[in-house]
């Protein structure tokens, strides 16, 4: 077996030193009954690294890749070009294979790159500090939730329509658990986002208001109005970003007077993946430090007045507090992390901006060319790099139609509201600086076939 | 075979005038040290080439654009590689020398896996294609969940959780909705002394009162007083097995059938599952949940502090309450994945979402890689090399480290000492730092709690025994020098790339962000 160094001599050889007969007298305190005396039944036996390949590529040739077909994904999770030279970092074995930094003087590597990481999600979300990460945007959200109950002391969220609706779900379902109420909508299919009805939920009660910025359906919802009446009523301001190259082309959060600003970082350095491992962003105003979730990654110096880093502040964290941490997270997104900062790194704050408005210039010239087809409309006024579309017809029926056609052809409002007939009809176009002219007139002219 | 150091090669060879003179980089050779990103270069440049675009933004943006790109600088291919790989060095990884942090479980990471998850048909796969596109990730998570709940002779599996704390909250929220269904408000989580922090904080926050329970003399849970403690209003157990001392719970089948009369539930912490893959099923001791941390015992890399995942397995009496979305397998042979549009025909009593998508899909081909290498006869190995490895360390060290249950038999994958013994004013803080300074990264130190200053030490199944007799070698050599009052222990590292760092001021005003730019 290629990763067992031990041979059956030196097997022999450390029994005689430990002074037992065979290995299976190590098990000694296991029960006879519940020990299995023979390989676990139903598992083939061990095989070569050429099989175990093999049988993987068979798997993976049976998904259809974004970068095979012409794509319109996003909905949560984007597709960016990711450098070459970001996946060689992060298969640095110093960096893949390190534990957690809790021996600071041999983990500056990881730590120090922590300290870059949160300056670099601080500045991109226009907050004054940010933590090591989380595990997603989703659970982000949640922890946001949960920390704005701790600082008001309340325990009423308000969600905003726009919201990603796995987060809602996700929201929801902690707050089952802890009583939390929570106040949601579906979305309308408008061309504004809802400020409005937002802004007429909040009350004295409120803990925060939640925003997804830009919202589910692509829309810019106006976040200084919604801050300065969530501040009038004691409450904070939460934007969620789901897709950060957006904030090289829009305000960041932070700016705008939101008080906690959670996100996705998927987008930058990390790959689609079906979903995960991704990475959580979380900034928020320094007065609130104490009452973050996740690690966090100091300055500090050593003996010898050396700058160095280490993980602080833990006496908010569950291996100090136990039942009385402020969130029961043990692990961060560290080697995601480090791939967003790599990439972050190449792009600069310039480069983000020319990735966003290149973005952004592909999703105007597909929202021109989706116009054109018969039955469709185009629902936003404003958008980054995603917009809605209204169809003639159920999209969800559209959506499987065009990738018979071997087109991933956007989202379905169906797939994500299955509960709202009213959206049915609705699909999430989704482009990137990757987004060609071709696979712009693919879309359009399968669209006009699948709707003709 | 030679040691790595047989040539007597020493990090800062050279007469001890020129070891003490400084240099007027600062740099020692290959010692080399790297300023931040934000020192090297000021915001205004990019590394990627990208074309601007031909159209200007939408004329309705107007109002919302962004006044002053981020204040982040954009270093070169070539600035950006020197640096991230000057950081690299200032890391101690396995791929480096032994790792044996207890209940870490840092093992070798097989490179396939990395190339399996960088298969396009993987790694380009966007999380919302429609099942037809993604038939192959839908086969992947049902092979990996059939294999997991094969080890571990369990019911069903929840594949969602990112981590071994999402998954143990996961357990517990299976537990409470469990409860809720059958309309019992019993809120009491019982959870040994020795346990993970993560257990007591995963209950709480699900809204259960905690209690303790007391161990042992011989390092076990107190079977008397947790019997003792059972009634109505006793939710269930969180117990770890093999037990954060090292050690297996051999009454733990008694205490589940017992939980189970008194109309509780079992969750087991699988993060010792290392120790007992492919010899015992969980299944079999009356588990109900169990968290595996696949970061742990199916190696894929901890990454500097994740990401990880944690599925959890579940037994017949939890599996319908699981998190969405949930995989199942039909009559047909197919896998369903079960999202919110289906779940009220397929699995309705589901608690509900605890993340978006549908987990860490990347994690799950290595997980699978690593299972299909090792088989049933490896993965068997696996635990029986990790639990010889543990005992050859612990016995060993006989006579040179104080062992405080080291007379109740043989220990599983973990070797626990204490610093009973060491001179006065040296801790086990010393000993660690001094591993630092031998070429080793330290053990777990200071957990479990129940045993003072603990130096929990798991080599696992990847070390050889060349390896381990080194390591034996050098925290042999420590613990003389503790028990000496060898003072210079006391300062050390001596050699790493940075010596004892204060903690105590990183807590007082933190610094969590470069200021460096703000003007004065």
């Amino acid at each position: 077996m290629r990763y067992l160094p031990l041979t059956p001599a030196e097997r022999t050889d450390m029994l005689g030193v430990i002074g037992a007969n065979t290995v299976d007298d190590l098990f000694v305190d296991v029960p006879a009954a519940a020990r299995l005396t023979a390989p676990i039944a139903g598992l083939p036996m061990h095989a070569s690294e050429m099989a175990v390949e093999r049988h993987m590529a068979a798997l993976a040739g049976k998904n259809l890749a974004a970068s095979q077909v012409p794509f319109f994904l996003g909905a949560g999770a984007y597709r960016h070009h990711v450098p070459a030279s970001v996946d060689h970092m992060i298969q640095r074995g110093e960096f893949l294979t390190a534990y957690t930094p809790y021996q600071p003087e041999i983990a500056q590597g990881t730590l120090q790159m922590l300290f870059e990481f949160q300056t670099q999600v601080a500045r991109l979300l226009g907050t004054e500090i940010a933590n090591a990460s989380m595990y997603d945007g989703s659970t982000a959200c949640w922890e946001a939730v949960a920390m704005a109950g701790r600082v008001t002391k309340r325990s009423r969220a308000v969600l905003c329509s726009g919201l990603h609706p796995h987060y809602v779900s996700t929201v929801r379902t902690m707050a089952k658990f802890t009583g939390d109420t929570i106040e949601w909508a579906a979305p309308r299919l408008e061309a504004a986002a809802d400020e409005a009805g937002v802004i007429a939920a909040i009350d004295d009660q409120t803990s925060c208001v939640v925003v997804q910025y830009p919202d589910i359906l692509g829309r810019i919802p106006d976040l200084a109005a919604i801050a300065e009446a969530a501040h009038a009523h004691g409450a904070l301001l939460v934007a969620v970003v789901t897709e950060p190259v957006a904030l090289g082309l829009i305000e960041a959060p932070g700016n705008l007077g939101a008080d906690i600003v959670v996100g996705e970082g998927q987008s930058i350095g990390v790959g689609l993946q079906f979903g995960g491992p991704y990475l959580g962003l979380f900034g928020c105003r320094e007065k609130f430090v104490r009452q973050m979730p996740g690690r966090l990654c100091g300055e500090t110096v050593d003996a010898e007045g050396k700058r160095g880093f280490v993980l602080t502040l833990s006496t908010r964290e569950q291996h100090i507090r136990r039942e009385k941490a402020t969130s029961n997270i043990c692990t961060n997104a560290g080697l995601c992390a480090l791939a967003f900062s790599v990439h972050m790194t190449l792009l600069g704050g310039e480069g983000l901006s020319r990735l966003a408005r290149l973005s952004h210039a592909r999703a105007q010239q597909t929202a021109a060319r989706l116009a054109r087809v018969p039955g469709v409309r185009v629902l936003n006024d404003v958008y980054v790099n995603e917009f809605a579309v209204v169809l003639p017809k159920d999209a969800r029926d559209v959506v499987r139609q065009l990738a018979d056609n071997r087109i991933l052809g956007g989202v379905s409002l169906g797939r994500l509201y299955p509960d709202a007939p009213d959206l049915a009809n609705g699909l999430l176009i989704c482009t990137s600086e990757m987004t060609t002219d071709a696979e712009i007139e693919a879309l359009g002219q399968a669209l006009e076939g699948v709707l003709a | 075979m030679n040691a790595p150091n047989a040539s007597g090669w020493q990090p800062e060879m050279g007469n001890a005038e020129a070891r003490t003179s400084p240099t007027a980089s600062g740099d020692r050779a290959l010692m080399l040290e790297e300023a931040l990103i934000f020192e090297l270069r000021e915001p205004g440049t990019t590394g990627v080439d990208i074309d601007e675009p031909a159209a200007p933004p939408l004329a309705g943006l107007a109002r919302f654009l962004r006044q002053d790109i981020a204040a982040l600088p954009g270093l070169s291919e070539p600035e950006t590689v020197r640096h991230y790989t000057r950081l690299s060095r200032q890391n101690y990884a396995i791929d480096l020398g032994p790792f044996p942090l207890g209940s870490c479980t840092m093992k070798h990471n097989p490179r396939l896996n990395e190339k399996v998850a960088r298969m396009a048909g993987f790694a380009d796969l966007h999380p919302l294609v429609p099942q037809q596109a993604a038939g192959g990730a839908f086969e992947v998570i049902n092979e990996l969940a059939h294999w997991l709940i094969t080890l571990t002779g369990m019911h069903g599996v929840a594949m969602t959780p990112k981590a071994g704390a999402h998954g143990e909250l996961c357990g517990v929220l299976c537990i409470k909705a469990a409860l809720a269904a059958r309309g019992d408000t019993r809120n009491v989580m019982l959870v040994p002394e020795s346990a993970h922090g993560t257990n007591p904080a995963t209950a709480a926050f699900a809204g259960f009162t905690i209690e303790n329970i007391p161990a042992t003399a011989e390092g076990r849970v107190d079977l008397a007083a947790l019997m003792a403690r059972l009634g109505p209003e006793v939710a269930g157990v969180m117990i770890t097995n093999p037990n954060t001392c090292g050690l297996f719970e051999r009454d733990m089948k008694t205490i589940s059938d017992a939980v189970h009369a008194a109309g509780g539930y079992v969750y087991c912490d699988g993060a010792n599952f290392n120790a007992i893959v492919g010899k015992v099923r969980p299944g079999d001791l009356g588990i109900d949940a169990m968290h595996i941390n696949l970061h742990k015992t199916f190696s894929t890399p901890h990454g500097g502090g994740g990401p990880g995942s944690g599925p959890v397995v579940l037994s017949e009496a939890l599996a319908p309450y699981g998190p969405l979305p949930f995989t199942a397998r039909q009559a047909d042979g197919t896998v369903l994945l079960i999202e919110e549009q289906d779940a009220a025909a397929e699995h309705p009593h589901s608690f509900g979402r605890m993340a978006a998508f549908h987990g860490q899909m990347g994690m799950f081909t290595r997980a699978l890689a690593y299972i299909l290498s090792h088989g049933a006869d490896g993965l068997a190995r696996v635990a029986e090399d990790a639990v010889l490895n543990a005992n050859y360390v612990l016995r060993s060290l006989d006579g040179d480290l104080d062992a405080p249950f080291g007379g109740s038999g043989p220990c599983m994958h973990e070797a626990l000492f204490s610093d009973v013994g060491l001179a006065d004013g040296f801790s086990t803080l010393d000993v660690a730092k001094g591993l630092i300074d031998e070429g080793f990264h330290p053990m777990t130190v200071y957990f479990p709690l129940v045993v003072h200053g603990a130096m929990l030490v798991e080599p696992t199944e990847t070390e050889s025994k060349a390896g381990l007799d080194r390591f034996i070698a050098s925290l042999r050599s420590l613990a003389q020098r503790a028990k000496a009052g060898d003072e210079s222990l006391k300062s050390a590292p001596h050699f790493a790339p940075r010596r004892r760092l204060d903690e105590t001021q990183a807590a007082r005003k933190p610094v969590l962000v470069w200021k460096g730019d703000a003007a004065a």
